[in-house]
């Protein structure tokens, strides 16, 4: 019996002694994820599709006014409104959750666009857009092509919406993939406003079926697969040791994939921080949950760590060239440069913040788009 | 001394209990194998993956395609021909074999609860664990033994009591006793537990599992052991088991253990428990209580003593061998495996290898899910041992797409029990440079932090 007293003695003992000199700072409450959840849908995600639905009815608009009347002029406008929408984009990409969202990002924006595809299916008129096949002949990088990459002068781009032999095809088929863009992207918003916001807020569940358990690997996953290695790896021939600019984002747009680039990393820190949509206020997300689960550890400020290699990152972007196709054939060593730093937050997105978390990480880290 | 030990070597024992164990652990082996099957595990970790990693020395052990669902089967089998206690050694050998050899296909999936059965199915060859209560006693009476030596039932409580005592040593450092790590990092991530999530938000909470864990761990084969303590032990040995089942993904280890530890327990409990069983199968149990006891002859006793001393000074002093090694154990993990150090740190880590041309300094990084599936890629990248045998796999793979002058660097980032991820393999070496030994590794860069205790 003595070893059994002993056992209870020391157990009782320590239970007493651990709790008498902890200090009432650090007894912490527990975090509120169903709060955290809440912020991210109704402050973040939902705010974030009801301003893109506006670009792309403006998109669907303009493309239509341009199928109806080609013109320079019209064209201008169409051109402005995509390289809006494109932009706006960039604030919706990362959020591939619900299942109106799946594939969301494969129709919108997988790139290079396959431009052959593109120019046969115009030809023989014969195409379908719902096919996971056409992933990659329509969504943003297919409005590139057909607004800026069928030629090289205006003019000449012109003359496929007016003179081609196919240029009704051309008109229907430009007009069907900014109607795509804009009724996916409706479906996506009407099914956070019906019934997926309280499905995601209510599923706190701390299992790898949970809300946040699932949102966190996606976006992980986004920002090692599809902003590091999509928008700077990949064109940069980090993975393959030569630099590829055909696949830059927005190749054919000129100095427009500098911004695209830009714009999703802004996202991806301003989520890590809680910001709700465009407002400087702040709710509650990663940067909150570490700064919580930091105070029960006593350890490093890895939201703030994350935050300046963000800084940094965004201050090496203002050397790119707002066109990355020119900076990949001109210095390459910078978009190399920029990727290395992109690099350090994967390791304390994915290390660091997983670990603080107790996420494991379930993704299959696939081709950057 | 001599006298004593030769006098505890006669001393026999009910064959009872030896029966029971091997029953339950049949059974539960049983059920393991048809479970890991129905989880569609032998496909995701056998039969998908292109690339496996090997043990030291068992580079040759590697699944065979679907021929892989058959050393399952067999396994199963085997499992059910222990349980039955017919052709007993053979299904002993079998299992140890065809078990074994599914854990040294890919080391990715080790678990010191897998080496656990290894070296549990090993020992078991030897034990007369179908003398009672079993269809090769009922078939043949010169097979059939009412009592046993003590020692057949003695070496499975020392296994155990090792496993335990041993896991327990382990956790007596500072990560584990003073900062609560890795539970403080575990436990608040059960929040949703019904009634418990609140409460593992709680500091003291993380702290009171870290003390009394490491404390059962090292209390458990003695209060096992006296008759007095055994059902509070026993208790106790439920009551964690559960607990951890509960907070942890740990599969059957849990059950495993509580049946396992009934070994403890006196013979009435078993024959009990073989009553019951008996009642249930219409079983003739009176035909095995014979009153014959197996004695082994006086070289048979030789050998058997001279097997055990050196199977259990192996299992002794093998654990220590990380003594051996410079450095933080949990940092290069140099002699960690097959230690039973459970569930004893949180470490993550990311691996960016890159491949580069001698000649030419021309370059490219590899996409690691080219080659892994997330599972491997996640121990590849905290474990030096796999990162050499990867970087070897990476330069035959690119030699053949044509790559020539290889060299491959790794730059990777380790975080351990919650410190920030600090490099952790020297990027400047060139991997192939370094063969895989049970030499220290020289391209780990030092750990920045200090892990005091055992």
């Amino acid at each position: 019996m003595r070893s059994l007293k002993l056992f209870f003695l020391l157990s009782v003992g320590f239970f007493i002694s651990c709790t008498s000199d902890d200090d009432d700072s650090r007894r912490v409450d527990s975090f509120d994820r169903g709060a955290m959840l809440a912020n991210w849908a109704d402050n973040i995600i939902i705010p974030s599709f009801e301003n893109f639905v506006g670009f792309t009815n403006n998109l669907e608009d303009k493309t239509r006014e341009f199928a109806a009347s080609p013109s320079e002029a019209s064209l201008e406008e169409l051109r402005d409104a995509y390289r809006k929408s494109y932009i706006e984009y960039q604030t919706v990409g990362l959020y591939e959750v619900g299942t109106a969202a799946m594939y969301y990002r494969n129709f919108l924006n997988t790139y290079p666009v396959n431009v052959d595809a593109v120019g046969s299916k115009i030809e023989t008129g014969d195409y379908n857009l719902e096919l996971p096949s056409s992933y990659a002949e329509q969504g943003f990088p297919a409005l590139d092509f057909l607004l800026y990459g069928l030629a090289e002068t205006d003019a000449e781009i012109l003359e496929f919406y007016t003179s081609d032999p196919n240029a009704a095809t051309y008109r229907q088929y430009l007009t069907d993939v900014s109607e795509r863009i804009n009724v996916l992207t409706k479906n996506v918003l009407a099914d956070w406003q019906n019934s997926f916001r309280d499905t995601f807020v209510a599923n706190t569940s701390a299992s790898t079926t949970g809300s946040v358990n699932i949102f966190t690997n996606d976006f992980v996953m986004y920002y090692e697969t599809f902003l590091r290695s999509g928008k700077i790896g990949i064109p940069a021939g980090a993975f393959t040791g030569d630099p590829v600019p055909q696949n830059v984002e927005a190749r054919f747009s000129g100095d427009l994939s500098k911004s695209l680039y830009l714009k999703a990393l802004e996202t991806v820190q301003d989520f890590f921080n809680g910001s709700h949509f465009n407002s400087n206020e702040q709710g509650l997300s990663y940067k909150q949950y570490l700064d919580h689960l930091n105070i029960v550890k006593a350890g490093e400020d890895l939201s703030g760590l994350v935050n300046t290699n963000f800084d940094q990152i965004r201050q090496q972007a203002s050397n790119l060239d707002p066109n990355f196709v020119a900076q990949v054939q001109n210095d390459n060593s910078k978009m190399l440069n920029a990727f290395d730093l992109l690099q350090k937050n994967v390791v304390l997105l994915k290390v660091d913040m997983l670990q603080a978390l107790s996420i494991s990480v379930d993704y299959v880290d696939s081709d950057g788009d | 001394m001599r006298v004593s030990l030769s006098k505890y070597l006669n001393k026999t024992t009910e064959a009872a209990p030896l029966a029971v164990f091997r029953i339950l652990f049949g059974l539960m082996m049983f059920i393991s194998i048809v479970r890991f099957w129905l989880n569609g595990w032998i496909e995701k970790l056998y039969l998908s993956p292109k690339f496996f990693f090997s043990y030291y020395g068992f580079e040759w052990v590697k699944p065979l395609g679907d021929f892989t669902y058959l050393i399952f089967i067999v396994c199963a089998l085997a499992a059910l021909f222990i349980a039955l206690g017919y052709r007993y050694r053979l299904a002993a050998i079998t299992f140890f074999l065809s078990f074994t050899y599914i854990e040294l296909m890919d080391k990715t999936t080790y678990l010191n609860h897998y080496y656990f059965i290894s070296i549990l199915a090993f020992l078991l060859i030897f034990l007369p664990a179908n003398a009672y209560f079993s269809i090769d006693a009922r078939k043949n009476s010169r097979l059939a033994f009412q009592e046993i030596p003590r020692w057949s039932i003695d070496s499975l409580k020392l296994l155990l009591g090792l496993v335990y005592f041993y896991a327990g040593l382990a956790k007596i450092n500072s990560d584990w006793l003073l900062k609560a790590m890795p539970l403080k990092i575990w436990l608040p991530a059960k929040y949703d537990l019904p009634g418990l999530g609140g409460l593992l938000q709680q500091e003291w909470v993380h702290y009171f599992f870290s003390w009394s864990g490491m404390l059962y761990d090292l209390a458990i084969p003695f209060l096992l052991l006296y008759r007095r303590t055994r059902l509070f032990g026993f208790v106790l040995v439920v009551l964690f088991h559960v607990t951890t089942r509960i907070l942890f993904p740990i599969g059957m280890f849990p059950y495993i253990m509580i049946v396992s530890s009934l070994i403890f327990f006196s013979p009435q409990l078993h024959h009990r428990i073989l009553g019951i069983l008996s009642a249930i199968f219409g079983i003739a149990k009176d035909k095995f209580d014979n009153g014959r006891t197996l004695i082994y002859r006086s070289l048979q006793k030789k050998l058997i003593l001279a097997f055990f001393t050196l199977f259990f000074l192996i299992q002794l002093l093998f654990p220590w061998r990380y003594l051996l090694y410079p450095g933080e154990l949990f940092w290069t993990e140099e002699g960690f495996r097959f230690s039973w150090r459970v569930m004893l740190m949180e470490k993550a880590g990311y691996a960016q290898f890159k491949i580069v041309n001698g000649n030419t300094g021309r370059w490219f990084y590899v996409r690691n899910s080219d080659f892994l599936t997330p599972f491997q890629e996640k121990q590849m990248a905290t474990q030096p041992d796999f990162m050499l045998e990867y970087a070897r796999f990476l330069a035959d793979h690119f030699e053949k797409d044509g790559h020539e002058d290889i060299e491959v660097y790794v730059d990777s980032h380790v975080a351990l029990n919650g410190r920030r991820s600090t490099p952790y393999i020297n990027p400047e070496i060139n991997l192939l440079d370094h063969q895989d030994s049970f030499e220290p590794k020289t391209f780990l860069l030092p750990f920045h932090g200090t892990i005091k205790g055992l």
